[in-house]
């Protein structure tokens, strides 16, 4: 199957890691795999911070640069959550990672292998907007070697939220101690997720404490044959 | 005080938000389990919606026939555009009848136009009955944090060492929950049976049939409404539904989500004034209040519908941790957070839109599902489109934002200042990041870098 890789901007410029690790999960699994160079930003975060007037642009250049394609998937649930819902024509065609591995290749073990204790935060993108359920935790099940730990209050809210992680930051680092909390008593090697943004505050936070607890996106452990 | 600066001050009480934490997780597990045990839950949030907004869009005619059906119950209907205006009619009515002091049943809509302040200054002391309002009534620092449990940011020792102090008079009391709600039992049932005038709220009032209804937990408000000879009752316009058959449909809604109760222990229902029963003299105060205002809205006017059973702010994250104060207002958690800009004016409360994390809880339980993130997200608009210049700090970087997004070759040059911490992008996400968390190290290319180096050469 041939399909387009929405990287979104914000993993293109600070998490390449998660692009790079779709792209080879997707190519083991025998897709073809292409990069549209046009591609910038969906607008999820003008619209987002009250700035939708800004984000039409944005909106009509997604679907020129994305309109031939039959399936377009993304390492975003937050961006693709954005663009199901404020891009109609397109969005039916734009798929979370995760939604695309179940619902369109038909895959719940991808080959991989990843000896490490892993705990799962949901993200409430995934959870509330795209509902897509079980999904990454299926496909986690099936990893070779996995010790998945189940994380306490993992439906809750990281405190990450876009600009609200810096509007409100006081708020905001609230919500993180309480879910960092959780990831500590996980005694995780790794916190995983289905968007980078939820965990780079996450990290932000593991890191400041020197926990020594890694985060890393769910397609980098999917894509993993270690 | 903005909502971040307010949110500051009240995260730095511990047990403040040991207190509301606490509180929430319990109602919150309690309210999921009452919600599983219905399986047309969802088709009856479907219905309580459908309800709501027809009644919204056709609320004039609504609200006309509610008045000629209770006029002719032998009712009173007052309308009132503002909250001065139905603070003068609740006193005049009581002046009337000589009070000095009138009981209260727990009413929202009588503490968003501050009627006891301004009934006192009337002369008229206004007493409330609820065992939670009363509670925030007797420490005159206090104020309500919860739509539902006023009181919900303190704790047992607390009241206990309160009302020991005001209505115990002095007297010591036992620990248990029972020999507090004691106390406040003998000093309420006293003025039952003496005070002449009642003030309520009203869950729902039926155009249909002029039946007016208060649905409780503890029965103080059943003795306001039924003892006392006079009764006033303010409701806000919203909170008319056009059908009797309709209560079926709220009254099944309202308990699991605000109590997580099956049904809640009392439904008081009254239509007009019947002789020998009940009050002989009932009027009715319609509110505005800004919801006109409200309703010219198409997205901003769904806030409207609720029926103000908390489960929004028992869900909600951030008022876990801030609490209600935090909100300045009567309504808080993320219902506060889209009604009270709306009624007040977005300028009243600017940053409010902002006191979320759009994490979608409050949408996924609320009983008349109120898209409340989308119009949190509409508001936001609102705000910045209406209430602020396009000069701000933040206002230049979206529209700089927009323009490197906007061609390929300025979105590849920002992304390289990006990575020098520069630029754009940069500057949009810096501040206030790393106070107290790291950030990443910038990778050593970019996701498009790589590719063009490994698929393209
Ligand atoms: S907005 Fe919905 S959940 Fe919140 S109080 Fe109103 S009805 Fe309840």
């Amino acid at each position: 199957m041939k399909v387009a890789l929405f990287i979104t901007c914000f993993n293109d410029t600070l998490f390449p890691g998660a692009g790079k690790a779709v792209v080879r999960l997707l190519e083991r699994l025998g897709c073809q795999v292409e990069f549209p160079f046009e591609q910038t930003c969906c607008g999820q975060m003008h619209v987002n911070s009250g700035y939708a007037h800004e984000a039409g642009g944005l909106h009509e250049r997604f679907v020129r640069v994305f309109d031939e394609f039959e399936a377009v998937v993304s390492p975003s649930a937050s961006c693709v959550a954005h663009v199901r819902e404020r891009i109609p024509s397109i969005g039916p065609r734009v798929f979370e990672l995760t939604e695309f591995l179940i619902d369109e290749l038909g895959v719940v073990d991808v080959g991989a292998s990843f000896p490490h204790r892993v705990t799962f935060h949901p993200t409430c993108h995934s959870l509330r907007l795209l509902h897509v359920g079980d999904r990454p935790l299926r496909l986690l099940r099936e990893v070779r070697g996995i010790d998945l730990v189940e994380l306490d209050g993992a439906r809750e809210c990281c405190g990450f939220g876009g600009t609200f992680a810096v509007k409100n930051a006081d708020t905001s680092m609230a919500m993180l101690s309480d879910k960092v909390r959780h990831v500590l008593d996980t005694r995780a090697e790794v916190c995983t997720s289905a968007d980078t943004s939820c965990l780079m505050h996450i990290g932000g936070a593991l890191s400041r404490g020197r926990t020594g607890v890694r985060t890393m996106h769910i397609a980098e452990i999917l894509a993993a044959q270690e | 005080m903005s909502f971040q600066s307010a949110a500051k001050v009240t995260l730095r009480d511990a047990q403040l938000r040991r207190n509301v934490g606490k509180a929430t997780g319990l109602i919150r597990a309690k309210r999921e389990r009452a919600v599983a045990e219905l399986p047309d839950w969802e088709a009856l949030r479907d219905a309580g919606e459908a309800i709501k907004a027809r009644t919204m869009a056709t609320l004039p005619e609504q609200l006309e026939r509610l008045e000629a059906a209770v006029t002719a119950a032998g009712g009173t209907v007052h309308w009132a555009r503002d909250g001065a205006e139905a603070n003068a009619i609740v006193a005049s009515i009581a002046k009337q009848h000589g009070a000095d002091e009138v009981i209260k049943v727990k009413s929202l809509a009588t503490d968003e136009i501050g009627m006891n302040e301004a009934l006192e200054a009337e002369g008229i002391h206004a007493l409330e009955t609820d065992l939670a309002e009363l509670i925030v009534q007797l420490d005159p620092e206090d104020k309500q944090s919860h739509i539902l449990v006023p009181a919900i940011h303190r704790n047992r020792a607390e009241i206990r060492a309160l009302f020991e102090r005001t209505i115990a008079q002095g007297q010591t009391l036992g620990y248990e929950a029972s020999a507090i709600a004691e106390a406040a039992r003998l000093h309420l049932r006293h003025k039952f049976l003496t005070v002449p005038v009642a003030v309520s709220g009203a869950n729902f009032a039926v155009a249909e049939t002029g039946t007016v209804g208060v649905v409780e937990s503890e029965g103080n408000g059943r003795m306001c409404l039924t003892l006392p000879r006079v009764l006033v009752t303010l409701m806000g316009i919203e909170k008319v539904l056009p059908a009797w058959q309709d209560l079926e449909v709220f009254l099944q809604l309202l308990p699991r989500s605000s109590t997580a109760e099956r049904m809640n222990p009392y439904t008081s229902l009254w239509t007009g004034v019947r002789e020998g029963d009940g009050p002989q003299e009932f009027h009715l105060v319609l509110l505005d209040g800004g919801r006109s205002q409200v309703l010219a809205d198409e997205v901003g006017r769904a806030a409207l519908h609720c029926i103000r059973c908390s489960a929004c702010l028992n869900v909600c994250p951030v008022y876990e941790r801030v609490g209600g104060q935090a909100y300045e207002s009567v309504y808080p958690g993320p219902i506060g957070a889209i009604l009270t800009p709306q009624l007040r004016g977005l300028g009243e409360a600017p940053s409010l839109p902002w006191a979320s994390s759009l994490c979608g809880a409050c949408y996924e339980v609320c009983p008349v599902k109120i898209d409340i993130p989308s119009i949190l997200i509409h508001l936001r608009g609102r705000v910045v489109r209406e209430e602020k210049s396009s000069l701000t700090p933040e206002a230049l970087a979206m529209k700089g934002m927009a323009a490197a997004f906007a061609t390929r070759r300025r979105y590849e040059a920002a992304q390289r200042l990006a990575r020098l911490g520069r630029g754009p992008l940069a500057k949009a996400a810096l501040p206030g990041w790393t106070a107290m968390r790291d950030l990443p190290e910038p990778p050593k290319e970019t996701f498009r870098d790589w590719w063009r180096r490994e698929r393209e050469s």
